[in-house]
């Protein structure tokens, strides 16, 4: 299968005062469309800031990242913006819902980028948040949901656009057990049944279980399994 | 959803210290209202001032009277339209805290030069024909509600004795800039009482009023009247309405400058107070910020979403507040002694700098915000913990 990302020859260090950290030394790999593919690694083993790579929100010192064919370090930040909300559906740790905005509205956001009329994003959002079982929770405001709701509702927002890739930085990190379950099994069901490309960061052997592939990264490279 | 929506819930979401900093701004607004037309009101008769007309007094000082005789030659001098003359009166109507000009004036030709009193043609008929008669402002004849034949008594003090005048006239200002709180009545009515009582000071004005038929000779008409004078023992000074009533105001002046300096002084602190809860808001954003960056949105959407809300505060606070400056200025012009401000206005000018300031302090209290939120990088904004 072709490779929907391509990294090759990244390399990623960040300053603090005067002393520069290696993050990613020199790392190249593909991932090919459809796949889930699980980053583990201890803690500044350099996996989220691949991850960040991946999704653009960073930027490689060294090296070239290709998405559905483009490089996006050739975009600028205004394209790169663009970019990201039709490529890009992000899950993070901590939900990061807006507060003052129903689940309805939080799904609605990434929308309101796009040309879609009311009538059209109605029907994105239904239909996302059909596919995370919330469909009787639109009008709740994140406060009155549970982690796993919101989460949920997170995935919710990262796929009503329909992006070419999925990335989820520690997805069940903060969720009990039960909820951790509904969220592997929910990401499962968007890789089999809708076919999404997953890139998902977890400390959480369980987590990896569920993906296609794992991959573990030391020191800003990977190990050899 | 839209992204006014989203600003509205954004500056409602701690709604306390929104309502407070709305409240702060609206105070603000209304203090700035009250010093702007508390200086508009000292500076009224300035601005109501006509561009033809000039004033002679005394070249000493305003309290020293002029001739009567002069009003022949003045009339002469070639660009003099007409002329007329007035003595201040003092005196007490009522008890001593009702104040409002009492002016001696000749009947035939005052309201000629005055065009901004409007008086019916009937009334002023029997104002003239009628020689202890007034004509009042129609703001005095509200305020003591008074009718046209009533009768006002007045104890002298400049001018001694018991004077009882009737109201033949109640005159309506042309604009709300005209004083309609003055009292006029006949000079020939108190110049006879002094022939009788005090004759050594009869046949005194205490002002010429001029009319020039081009204003723009003001200056070379004003020179000839003072030459026509020189020498003699009632030297002349004359100059435009403007500058006469100027001079009362540049009395006040350093109160005046104190007052200007203070009204913009609260617009800064209008700032400060807008400026914190902003910041306070996008620092607790920070991470938000950054999420929506991450969504896709650009650059221009955060830029719309904080400046609204900075925007949103302030026109809010600057609009409750100009609400509640007119209620607040006409119990202020109560509660001052009657007819100290003859013209107490909100001027539409202070609207508009009261409008305009807030709209310029929502834009500068969101700069350092945006400049914040635009700064920070994706990555950092996710990690931050608000």
């Amino acid at each position: 299968m072709d490779p929907i990302i391509q990294v090759q020859a990244v390399s990623k260090s960040y300053w603090r005062d005067s002393f520069e950290i290696p993050v990613l030394n020199n790392i190249s790999f593909d991932i090919p469309a459809g796949e889930y593919l699980a980053l583990m690694g201890p803690s500044g083993s350099g996996k989220t800031t691949l991850l960040n790579l991946i999704a653009g929100i960073d930027r490689p010192n060294k090296g070239q990242i290709s998405v559905a064919g483009t490089n996006i370090g050739s975009l600028n930040e205004s394209q790169l913006a663009k970019w990201r909300s039709t490529h890009v559906g992000f899950i993070f740790q901590f939900y990061n819902l807006i507060p003052v905005l129903t689940a309805y509205e939080n799904v609605e956001l990434p929308l309101l980028l796009t040309s879609l009329s009311k009538k059209e994003r109605r029907q994105h959002v239904e239909t996302a948040l059909t596919v995370v079982g919330l469909q009787d929770r639109m009008q709740h405001y994140p406060k009155q949901l549970s982690g796993g709701q919101e989460q949920r509702v997170a995935i919710a927002r990262a796929i009503t656009t329909d992006p070419t890739i999925l990335v989820a930085d520690e997805p069940t990190g903060d969720l009990d057990k039960n909820s951790a379950d509904e969220i592997l099994t929910l990401l499962e069901r968007l890789n089999t049944e809708f076919h999404k490309t997953i890139v998902m960061v977890t400390h959480d052997p369980r987590a990896a279980e569920k993906a296609r592939v794992v991959r573990h990264l030391d020191k800003g490279e990977f190990k050899r399994s | 959803m839209k992204v006014f929506k989203l600003v509205f819930k954004n500056a409602l979401r701690h709604k306390l210290r929104t309502i407070l900093t709305i409240i702060g701004i609206a105070i603000a607004v209304m203090a700035f209202g009250l010093l702007r037309t508390v200086v508009t009101a000292w500076s009224a008769g300035v601005e109501a001032s006509a561009a033809n007309r000039l004033i002679t007094r005394q070249a000493v000082s305003f309290i020293f009277p002029l001739p009567y005789s002069y009003r022949d030659q003045i009339t002469k001098i070639p660009g003099v339209d007409a002329v007329t003359y007035a003595n201040w009166f003092g005196g007490t109507y009522i008890d001593k805290n009702q104040f409002f000009a009492r002016m001696a004036v000749d009947a035939e030709t005052n309201f000629d030069l005055y065009p901004e009193f409007l008086i019916p043609s009937d009334q002023l008929t029997t104002f003239k024909r009628e020689r202890n008669s007034c004509v009042i402002g129609s703001d005095l004849a509200q305020r003591y509600k008074l009718k046209i034949g009533d009768e006002m008594q007045m104890d002298g003090d400049i001018y001694p004795g018991k004077w009882n005048l009737v109201v033949r006239g109640i005159y309506q200002p042309r604009d709300k800039s005209t004083d309609a709180t003055q009292m006029f009545f006949h000079w020939q009515y108190v110049d006879e009482r002094m022939r009788q009582d005090n004759p050594g000071r009869a046949g005194n004005v205490g002002w010429y009023v001029i009319r020039i038929s081009d204003p723009a000779k003001a200056g070379t008409i004003s020179d000839q009247v003072d030459a026509l004078f020189k020498n003699s023992r009632a030297e002349t000074k004359t100059e435009t309405e403007r500058a006469f009533q100027q001079g009362f105001v540049a009395s006040a002046g350093a109160i005046i400058t104190a007052m200007n300096f203070i009204s913009f002084v609260i617009i800064g602190i209008i700032l400060l107070v807008v400026g914190n809860t902003m910041i306070m808001s996008a620092r607790e954003r920070t991470r938000e910020y950054a999420v929506f960056k991450t969504l896709g949105f650009s650059a221009g959407h955060l830029v719309g979403l904080i400046l609204g809300e900075s925007l949103f505060i302030s026109l809010l606070g600057s609009a409750l507040g100009l609400l509640v400056t007119y209620p607040f200025i006409a119990g202020f012009a109560a509660v001052v002694p009657k007819g100290f401000f003859p013209v107490f206005n909100i001027e539409p000018i202070t609207v508009v700098l009261a409008a305009s300031s807030a709209l310029l302090v929502g834009l500068l209290a969101s700069l350092f915000p945006i400049q914040r939120a635009l700064g920070t990088k994706i990555v950092d904004g996710l990690r931050h913990i608000g």
